[in-house]
């Protein structure tokens, strides 16, 4: 009894501490971000944003997994240096369909945002369960939403023993949390010039929920 | 009468169709803005740029969903000091890190939640030379993370807490777009 009790604490406590559902009001639904990624794509004249949501999700639970037609998923991009966004770049479920807006400099700033819709750049048909990844190119760029594998590694099991004081150190090799689990992916590649001259930018995502 | 009027109703509707398609056949769409809601205000529910941040230093409950409400800008003046004891509660020895930030300063970066990207040249969180140039999908990011946090000024203290020997992710990542693997 009292192993089994504390097995399951433990595992309680595992999966709540997650980045991934990392917060009570956005635990197991839409607005959940678990990563955010901002790398040089392919075409190094362009650069790629990835947001993540939804963590976790085991293979037989993610079919039935979808993006909120009520959720903005914001990529933030701030050219200036001061923490604030100069540009956004927009995605928000529709139907079946995902679409864009942007990057442009959004007349709303922090933490409330509109869609401007003259600044629609392109949609994509989400990506199905089990099926290719569906891709779309328009206005030189690329769009891409649905189920992925989470890219995320981390052994946190261990690290939350080691906060727990039930360990001293990572085990090595360490066991992945994440191994064979999954998210729902935005991906969008932009060229560099739409981001403006910056030799360096502050990249940060957001999920805003209509109100 | 009434169904002649509606066949050449028909039929005009037809030719309208085929001709907006015809104008817009390079991507297949019929103008999707225009037939689509987009209206509404949208209101913060979460944020995050660096990995893991919110998890290693904000305390769980109201305090982690306060954090997602937070915007960039303001986060500094709230958090640095909450950082900066979760720092030192974690690593007590804490004096500089590998990249010769004292405590103040590295929690001052770390709590505004930000990722830097550099607009040329290699994007990656840590690769050896270049540092928070951006995040790649294979950068091990937690093991960068820990080093700074626990690993001293030379990268070289509590060893058995500076990586977590998870070094890769399970599945391959791909060489283009989307670049993330396909659901398992």
């Amino acid at each position: 009894m009292i192993i089994g009790l504390s097995l399951v604490a433990i595992s309680g406590l595992v999966l709540v501490a997650a980045d991934h559902i990392d917060a009570p009001s956005v635990t197991g639904n839409a607005a959940d971000i678990t990563d955010v990624y901002a790398f040089q794509g392919q075409d190094t004249n362009n650069m790629v944003f990835a947001v993540n949501t939804q963590g976790l999700l085991s293979p037989g639970g993610t079919a039935a997994a979808e993006f909120s037609e009520n959720m903005l998923i914001e990529v933030n991009i701030d050219n200036t240096g001061d923490n604030v966004e100069d540009l956004v770049i927009q995605a928000i479920r529709k139907g079946d369909k995902m679409y864009f807006f942007g990057p442009y400099a959004p007349a709303a700033k922090g933490l409330s945002s509109t869609i401007d819709v003259s600044k629609a750049s392109g949609s994509v048909a989400i990506s199905k369960y089990g099926a290719a990844a569906n891709v779309s190119t328009e206005n030189g760029m690329k769009f891409f939403a649905g189920p992925r594998d989470d890219p995320f590694f981390f052994d946190l099991g261990q690290f939350q023993k080691i906060l727990g004081g039930t360990a001293t150190g990572f085990n090595n090799p360490g066991t992945d949390t994440f191994a064979g689990t999954n998210v729902l992916a935005v991906v969008v590649e932009v060229p560099k010039s739409s981001l403006g001259n910056a030799a360096t930018i502050n990249v940060w995502s957001e999920t805003k929920k209509k109100q | 009468m009434k169904t002649i009027k509606i066949q050449n109703i028909a039929a005009v509707l037809l030719v309208a169709i085929a001709t907006v398609s015809c104008n817009d056949d390079d991507n297949n769409n019929v103008d999707p803005i225009t037939s689509v809601d987009f209206s509404g205000t949208f209101v913060q529910q979460d944020q995050m740029a660096r990995p893991a941040i919110n998890t290693v230093f904000i305390a769980s409950g109201q305090p982690k969903d306060d954090f997602n409400g937070t915007i960039p800008s303001q986060m500094g003046a709230t958090y640095q000091s909450i950082f900066k004891s979760r720092l030192l509660a974690l690593n007590p020895a804490y004096t500089t890190n590998a990249l010769t930030l004292t405590a103040d300063q590295f929690t001052g970066v770390l709590a505004t939640d930000i990722l830097g990207v550099a607009t040329t040249g290699k994007t990656t969180f840590f690769d050896g030379t270049n540092v928070l140039t951006g995040r790649a999908l294979a950068d091990d990011v937690i093991d960068t993370e820990l080093l700074l946090i626990f690993g001293g000024p030379q990268g070289a203290d509590n060893p058995q807490l500076t990586s977590d020997h998870v070094d890769a992710n399970d599945k391959a990542f791909t060489v283009a777009f989307p670049y993330m693997g396909a659901a398992w």
